[in-house]
């Protein structure tokens, strides 16, 4: 199962579950998955059937540019972060 | 001192090859050294009008009305917009350049809407057929503003009763909203471990306050672009930008027409360093040539691009940092508010993430920011964020190393990240040069020279800056001559055609002077994204590299075709296909590509690849170390030796890795010594021009030595790390450290002008 880092300002959510263990090929499933042990995450996270504008989402220490669809390893880490580019987010 | 008793440009070497790490001339300097170049501004085309655009004297201001009639009514005007002439853009998110932004701020940053957000805000634009008849022309737009107050700074920005610059604002936290109306656009919080138990555990704790003021990249090109929207509904622009493609995306966006419409031809470009990434003039020429039926030309002024472009953020920084006395970190606190400018999106983010991945350290909390004030949106500026972050850091590091009376250096040493080594905000590090840097930081002989005289000090300062891999594509074509050509659509700002080309050649073997590399538009090229995030010679090197592989597979087969033998029985090394159990049977590239034609046609390879996104390969470090003379009497630092140290992974051409290295250290120079935006209480520029806005220049600064350091990237074929960036997070620490070694005084504010440190000295003095 891949290990999901739950940031500190969404551990109300979590109990105060800092990192969690969690079933998904996907950034997708693994989403829907926190979403049904800890209900509120998805709202979170994904906004119009993408991650949200301003969330990124690391696996295994990259970026995924995949959003939803960035593949998650059986033993994979996954970061939810601010949302930036190289740059500023741009405009 | 001397300067022949030691190396000047190293290059730690871990592996050779026959092209990469070699120094060849560059492709397009014959161009650029005669002037035939063509940059943004030197297009031209038949019926050509001239844009000017309109900008707000106020910082924050209503717009009331705007009445464009007498402009229009002018003789040789043939185009009058202003923000109604965009279409109405949705409360919606979009995917650009080198991250997202919403796209309804974009629209209103290009063409002000019902409020002007900051002095230069672009409020109407004329296309007439001279310059100086739209010139003429603005002066007849008459615009009511109601004035309101100004907020200039993030602190400023945050208090209670801050003047809103967006009513409709809310903080949103880690995606959710906040129910606050704001101009706090975003707050969030990275922490590891135990900080309350970190700090206990320390012997010594540094709790310091810095301030950071908004500074310009400085390229020395200012904005230009010609629209053409054509009477088939194609709209072309040729301009000066990072992305091409990026520059489709916006256009495409912000004017509601489908990609398929808009083609993009990139100029070549006289400086970027991020700054050339969002569009600014491109969506007012199209929608003036839409008017018009002419194709229009538009090109900043300098005062323009100070003012109405995007620099980056001042910001305000907290840092509290523990340690043991045998010198371990025990923890780190950061609060970090950054000015956005008039819309939300400081680098803020990107602030965090580095400010203490220098160090490995178990109890971190960091906080961020991101605050929208009455200035310029910022954009992205070499490493964005991150030379704030370190100029408070790295100052707080220093201060505890001689706090517990350990070598700087040894001190830094002692607490590296490694391979292994998790981040406050999380990831692991693969494997990184950090250490590596250090370590030839400290053998340098920089380090250990004596330096004598009085009011001289020496400094040291360490940064990281990511890699970006995002997309890339790149064709390669043989000719009959052997040579090749190499189409791919990266802006080449600082040597890139070159070091794409090189890679190329390698995997050929064939030289590099036998490729030639060519920046295409947008239509004749697949995706590729900017120009920025130090991942040009990383990702488009890396597509080289995977279509030159695709061309030697079809070499091989070519000449399995003359030989009549099965192409699995070949192989290609240096150039030249020979068969694996028959010797006689070799044949170099040249002689393959000789017979082309009769052995099939033509041979052309392709490579499109996705290279991953923030944090590819692992990203850079880079270290600086230098001597400064303070004099007590006026208070002006003079540098007099500068050593910058950088991990490449691999530098594909040595020479344009120390130009960046280079390069960066002089604008982390600038930033350290003199540059900033001084503006009045109500957010008026009044230094907008290069003669008031000091960058430093060839006269103030001593020739910059290098040493690459090459840890090769776990991820790239030849171990590329991006280099354009980390090189200008390191200068101002060390400056300030080596300011405080001269002085004794600590520097707390950005730029440390004469007057800044005649003031330090003075209150040293009572």
């Amino acid at each position: 199962m891949a290990t999901v880092f739950i940031p500190s300002l969404m551990q109300s959510l979590t109990n105060g579950e800092h990192r969690v263990e969690i079933e998904g090929a996907t950034v997708r499933q693994i989403i829907n998955n926190l979403d049904t042990r800890y209900p509120g995450m998805k709202e979170r996270l994904v906004e119009a059937n993408r991650v949200k504008s301003n969330i990124s989402v690391a696996i295994d220490g990259e970026v995924t540019t995949l959003g939803l669809l960035g593949k998650v390893g059986e033993s994979s880490e996954v970061h939810f972060l601010p949302a930036i580019g190289g740059g500023s987010r741009l405009i | 001192m001397t300067t022949t008793d030691y190396e000047r440009n190293v290059v730690l070497s871990s592996k050779t090859y026959d092209v990469v790490g070699t120094r060849p001339v560059r492709p397009d300097g014959a161009d650029k050294v005669t002037g035939r170049a063509l940059y943004g501004a030197d297009f031209d085309a038949a019926g050509l009008l001239h844009g000017k655009m309109l900008r707000s004297p106020h910082a924050h201001a209503r717009i009331k009305s705007i009445d464009t009639s007498r402009a229009e009514a002018m003789p040789g005007v043939l185009a009058v917009v202003t923000g109604k002439d965009l279409p109405s853009a949705a409360d919606k998110v979009i995917e650009l350049g080198e991250g997202s932004t919403n796209l309804m701020y974009l629209r209103d940053n290009v063409l002000a809407n019902d409020k002007a957000l900051y002095q230069g805000h672009a409020i109407a634009a004329v296309a007439a057929t001279s310059p100086h008849e739209a010139e003429e022309a603005l002066g007849l737009i008459e615009v009511e503003y109601e004035v309101l107050p100004a907020v200039l700074t993030a602190p400023d920005g945050m208090r209670d009763d801050a003047p809103l610059l967006h009513e409709n604002l809310m903080t949103q936290e880690l995606g959710e909203k906040t129910d606050k109306h704001s101009n706090v656009a975003d707050h969030f919080q990275h922490s590891k471990g135990d900080l309350e138990a970190g700090f206990a555990e320390a012997d010594v704790i540094v709790e310091r306050e810095f301030d950071t003021k908004t500074v310009h990249q400085g390229y020395i090109e200012p904005h230009a672009a010609v629209a053409l929207w054509n009477n088939d509904g194609r709209l072309h622009i040729w301009c000066s930008t990072q992305g091409a493609f990026t520059v489709r995306d916006s256009m495409s966006e912000i004017l509601g027409v489908p990609v398929s419409q808009v083609r993009v031809t990139p100029m070549e470009i006289g400086g970027g360093f991020g700054g050339k990434i969002s569009v600014y003039l491109e969506p007012v020429a199209a929608v003036l040539s839409k008017k018009s039926g002419h194709p229009v030309k538009m090109v900043m002024s300098r005062r323009e691009v100070f003012e109405s472009t995007g620099p980056t953020p001042g910001s305000h920084i907290k840092i509290k940092m523990g340690v043991t006395k045998d010198g371990k970190i025990t923890a780190a606190q950061a609060h970090m508010a950054y000015e956005a400018g008039g819309f939300p999106g400081s680098p803020v983010g990107a602030g965090a993430m580095c400010v203490f991945a220098v160090y490995d350290t178990d109890n971190v909390v960091i906080d961020g920011y991101d605050v929208v004030v009455n200035k310029a949106k910022t954009a992205a500026y070499r490493a964005p964020g991150a030379p704030n972050a370190a100029f408070a850091a790295e100052q707080v590091v220093d201060e505890l190393a001689r706090r517990i009376g350990i070598d700087p250096m040894d001190f830094r040493l002692k607490n590296a990240s490694k391979e292994g080594t998790r981040r406050a905000d999380g990831p692991v590090f693969p494997r990184i040069g950090c250490a590596e840097v250090m370590e030839a930081m400290k053998n340098h002989p920089h380090y250990s020279a004596p330096l004598e005289g009085p009011n001289r000090g020496r400094g040291v300062g360490v940064g990281f800056w990511f890699n970006i891999g995002f997309e890339s594509s790149c064709t390669i074509s043989v000719n009959a001559d052997g040579t090749v050509t190499l189409t791919e659509g990266s802006t080449d700002i600082g040597g890139s055609r070159a070091s794409i080309a090189m890679q190329a050649a390698e995997v050929l073997g064939i030289p590099a002077e036998s490729v030639r590399p060519t920046v295409v538009d947008t239509d004749s090229i697949g995706y590729t994204a900017v120009t920025g995030g130090s991942r040009t010679t990383y990702a488009t090197g890396w597509a080289a590299h995977d279509a030159a592989q695709e061309v030697n597979r079809q070499m091989i087969e070519r000449a399995a075709k003359i030989w009549e033998v099965d192409a699995e029985d070949l192989e290609m090394e240096h150039g030249v296909i020979k068969h694996r159990r028959d010797s006689e049977l070799q044949m170099s590239f040249k002689d393959v590509a000789s017979q082309l034609n009769d052995t099939g046609g033509p041979v052309v390879g392709s490579a499109a690849l996705n290279a991953g996104g923030m944090g590819a390969g692992g990203g850079s470090f880079a270290g600086s170390i230098v001597d400064v003379e303070v004099d007590p009497d006026t208070g002006k630092v003079s540098v007099l030796r500068f050593t910058a140290v950088q991990d490449a992974g691999k530098a594909i051409h040595p020479s344009y890795v120390e130009g960046q290295m280079q390069g960066g250290s002089v604008q982390g120079i600038g930033w350290a010594l003199n540059e900033e935006y001084f503006m009045t209480d109500d957010g008026t520029m009044t230094n907008s021009s290069l003669l008031d806005y000091r960058m430093p220049t060839s006269l103030d600064l001593p020739m910059i030595d290098t040493v690459i350091v090459e840890v090769p990237s776990p991820s790239h074929p030849f171990g590329v790390r991006g280099v354009g960036e980390a090189n200008i997070i390191p200068p101002t620490p060390a400056i300030a450290n080596a300011i405080h070694n001269a002085t004794g005084e600590r520097m707390y504010k950005l730029p440390m002008n004469p007057g800044a440190v005649m003031e330090a000295i003075r209150k040293q003095k009572k």
